[in-house]
């Protein structure tokens, strides 16, 4: 190498260009397929204190640098975004959103696409459940329906009007319902041409739902047939034709209703009546079409017992049952559930009956029924619930709060004599602003409370939820 | 086998007093099950729960485990079906079955031995509750392997049965005292664990055992000292009690007794019910279960 004369900056200069370009035909040489580009950056930094100017292929490699940084902080961004979606957690129903303004907007879209009325929420809303639809009662939720070959089949709208004005209640009627009137629209559905049968209906029974939901929430019996039928639909094979894929469905549908609400109900009354024996004292709650039967079905077989019926506003379906079991020859008495702890003492079983089993073993049914579970087992009353194995369901709750059914408040305020008037009269409730009323129609009694669980599986710990939808997901 | 064959041949094997009087009962059925001289299988099962109902209806300690092991037995025997034609290939497969049934059945009290020795500490003290064949084998284990410790056994009455369980420890070189059943809640500010057996394991953890297990559990329960259960798995019955009253008369009573017909009201019974909240485990040959898991267990089972 030259050595530089200090003294002199410009001809210091050119001799470092000179020797940099020397050493660079070296090193071509010498080291062929190395990163020679380095070495070269190297050499230039070798010289102290002189900056020598960046030759091309070092500012194509400071270049190539860069945009591999680019690239890799992109990937970086493009992972944590894919990260903070899968983040944001499990999937809320827009049911329990009512109170996040984007999420009711995109359930509204998605209501219109379909077709179907919305409700409009109520005035006076409780904050506690501000999360919850607090539904106004409108005059008819129909009024704006077109009867087009798009819209809703009449068999649906009727049902829907059913669920609304409480003509139809109680899980296993508006199932069987539900059921009947998915019949119907099967029987006159046609496939459009070019469209798969499969498919097609799917797409049709979305509005169908959509609408009944809109009329009264859906049912833990109704959403298991509801995944029945989906499963039923998309197992259909292709070649078949379409009249004998119709007709397969309609039975698949009848004999769903047949094993799980008529033959479970034989089942169940079968088992359950060992458990009642000669002057039993037997408490129930409400009005359950199970529970009436198993003790039209004890008493047949000659036992001597009788019944305690505890009913609660502003249904009062407990009038019902006691006119069912009055009619089969049973001696009944009649109570208010504010009288539950006063008629204990005398109580030797509580049968309830109910309208879902949750996966933790909480057990929901009407308003009222935790209160008579935990009335009973401070005394030591065992309380025994009768359930199908259908409205076995994979939800987790540990509270009433979360997930409930609003009612009309209205109805609340009613009074059943007809010649007293309501217990306020409307534009005094609307005007008062620091009274709201509030009508829960589930409550959820954790499984502490319950003894045993009678499905027609057979008697079960109310722990044993998971296994029995174990069991029959092997089923199906 | 008639009827009588079938008693005399159960009270001779009872009176070897190691065999539990399930197993005795399910080496009874296999070998009626050999000696059957039916031609079809509807046949033969007829004839095996007929052998069965005689079996519930002899007088033995334990009619609760008896009942289920049958059931369990017949069950098993006749699992899958068998559609082979000739009837004496299907009698050969099920008797190898039963064989192969009775073979598990008798491995169960040395696997439940190795499962229970952990929960025997050095140095604590156990209180146990009458005779019960497991938990003296599993005390005899912890002995030979050099555990100490001292038992606690309460009188048991009316027949009396906790002391030959003490004699019976005494022989393994076990510190055991005897106790009245009234000087249980006395005796439990002493004891670190309470380890019993079950005559039967009801559907909901629950269990069925001699007199005087019930009120053990609720006052243990009321010192917080832990309950461990020691039971085989044949011993899992379908049968679903909501109190001491629900419990079928037949378990409660000697068979001589209901034969006799006595007035049950003013008779002792021999056995009550501990429910599934009293119990903190179950030690089974299927493992050591929650008395809530012992429902998922009889699914099986049965299913």
């Amino acid at each position: 190498m030259q050595s530089a004369d200090v003294g002199d900056p410009s001809k210091a200069n050119k001799a470092v260009k000179k020797s940099v370009k020397k050493e660079r035909r070296k090193e071509k040489i010498s080291n062929k397929g190395d990163s020679s580009k380095s070495q070269q950056q190297q050499s230039v930094q070798q010289f102290d204190g002189a900056v020598a100017p960046k030759s091309k292929a070092e500012l194509r490699a400071e270049r190539r640098a860069k945009q591999e940084a680019e690239r890799a902080a992109k990937t970086l961004k493009k992972e944590e975004q894919a990260k903070s979606n899968k983040a944001k957690g499990p999937q809320v129903s827009a049911n329990l959103q009512v109170d996040d303004p984007k999420v009711q907007k995109k359930a509204a879209k998605k209501l219109e696409k379909q077709q179907v009325p919305q409700r409009t929420e109520g005035h006076k809303k409780v904050t506690l459940f501000s999360h919850l639809h607090q539904y106004e009662r409108s005059v008819s939720i129909t009024k704006d329906i077109g009867f087009g070959s798009t819209g809703i089949h009449p068999a649906i709208i009727k049902l829907g009007l059913q669920y609304a004005e409480g003509i139809i209640t109680g899980s296993n009627a508006r199932c069987a319902a539900l059921m009947n009137a998915v019949c119907h629209l099967i029987a006159d559905y046609e496939t459009p041409p070019q469209k798969e049968l499969a498919r097609h209906l799917e797409s049709k029974l979305k509005p169908a739902i959509s609408f009944l939901n809109q009329c009264r929430p859906l049912s833990v019996s109704m959403g298991s047939a509801i995944k029945y039928m989906k499963i039923k639909i998309t197992k259909i094979p292709s070649d078949m034709s379409d009249d004998k894929a119709k007709q397969e469905l309609i039975s698949d549908l009848q004999a769903f209703v047949h094993v799980n609400i008529t033959l479970a109900k034989q089942a169940i009354s079968n088992s359950a009546c060992s458990k009642i024996s000669d002057g039993d004292v037997v408490m129930i709650y409400g009005s359950s079409s199970l529970i009436i039967h198993v003790l039209n079905a004890a008493f047949k077989t000659g036992r001597n017992f009788r019944v305690v019926v505890v009913d609660g506003r502003p249904k009062l379906s407990g009038i019902r049952a006691l006119r069912h079991l009055c009619r089969a020859g049973i001696k009944c008495s009649y109570v208010l559930i504010s009288a539950v702890s006063y008629i204990m003492p005398e109580v030797t079983k509580v049968f309830l009956g109910a309208h879902g089993l949750l996966s933790n073993g909480y057990v929901m049914g009407s308003v009222g029924t935790s209160l008579v579970s935990m009335a009973a087992k401070a005394r030591g009353v065992p309380v025994i619930v009768c359930c199908e194995a259908y409205k076995f369901c994979e939800r987790v709750q540990t509270d009433s709060f979360v997930n409930n059914e609003i009612g009309d408040p209205r109805d609340l305020l009613a009074t059943d004599g007809s010649s007293s008037g309501p217990l306020i009269k409307e534009d005094a409730y609307k005007n008062l602003d620091s009274l709201k009323v509030l009508y829960l129609t589930y409550d959820v009694t954790p499984p502490q409370y319950m003894a045993m669980v009678v499905t027609e599986l057979g008697m079960l710990p109310c722990t044993s939820v998971p296994v029995v939808l174990r069991v029959r997901s092997f089923d199906t | 086998m008639n009827d009588e064959e079938i008693a005399g041949y159960f009270e001779d094997k009872l009176k070897d007093d190691d065999l539990s009087s399930a197993i005795a009962a399910i080496e009874t059925l296999l070998e009626c099950l050999q000696r059957d001289a039916a031609e079809t299988l509807s046949g033969l099962i007829h004839n095996l729960k007929q052998a069965k109902e005689v079996l519930v209806t002899t007088d033995c300690l334990a009619t609760t485990s008896v009942s289920s092991g049958s059931d369990l037995f017949l069950r098993f025997i006749t699992l899958a079906s068998l559609e082979l034609d000739d009837f004496k290939e299907v009698k050969e497969i099920l008797i190898s079955r039963g064989k192969l049934f009775l073979q598990k059945v008798s491995t169960c009290r040395t696997k439940i031995t190795h499962l229970g020795m952990p929960f025997i500490k050095d140095g604590c003290v156990i209180l146990t509750h009458s005779y019960s064949r497991v938990v003296a084998c599993v005390l005899k284990c912890a002995a030979e392997s050099k555990k100490r410790f001292s038992v606690y056994v309460t009188e048991s009455c009316p027949d009396k049965s906790g002391n030959f369980m003490a004699q019976l420890l005494q022989e393994y070189d076990i510190p055991v005292t005897v106790i009245l059943d009234a000087a249980s809640g006395y005796i439990l500010d002493k004891v670190d664990v309470v380890l019993i057996g079950a005559e039967g394991v009801v559907e909901n953890g629950g269990i069925i055992n001699k007199i005087g297990s019930y009120q053990l559990a609720l006052c243990a329960n009321a010192l917080n000292k832990p309950v461990y259960v020691l039971a085989e798995s044949f011993k899992f019955v379908r049968f679903f009690p909501l109190n001491q009253q629900d419990l079928p008369n037949q378990f409660k009573y000697r068979a001589s007794t209901l034969k006799k017909g006595a007035n049950l009201s003013i008779e002792h019974p021999s056995v009550d019910y501990t429910p599934p909240s009293l119990i903190s485990l179950l030690i089974t040959d299927l493992g050591v279960l929650t008395p809530s898991a012992v429902s998922d267990e009889l699914i099986k089972l049965y299913l």
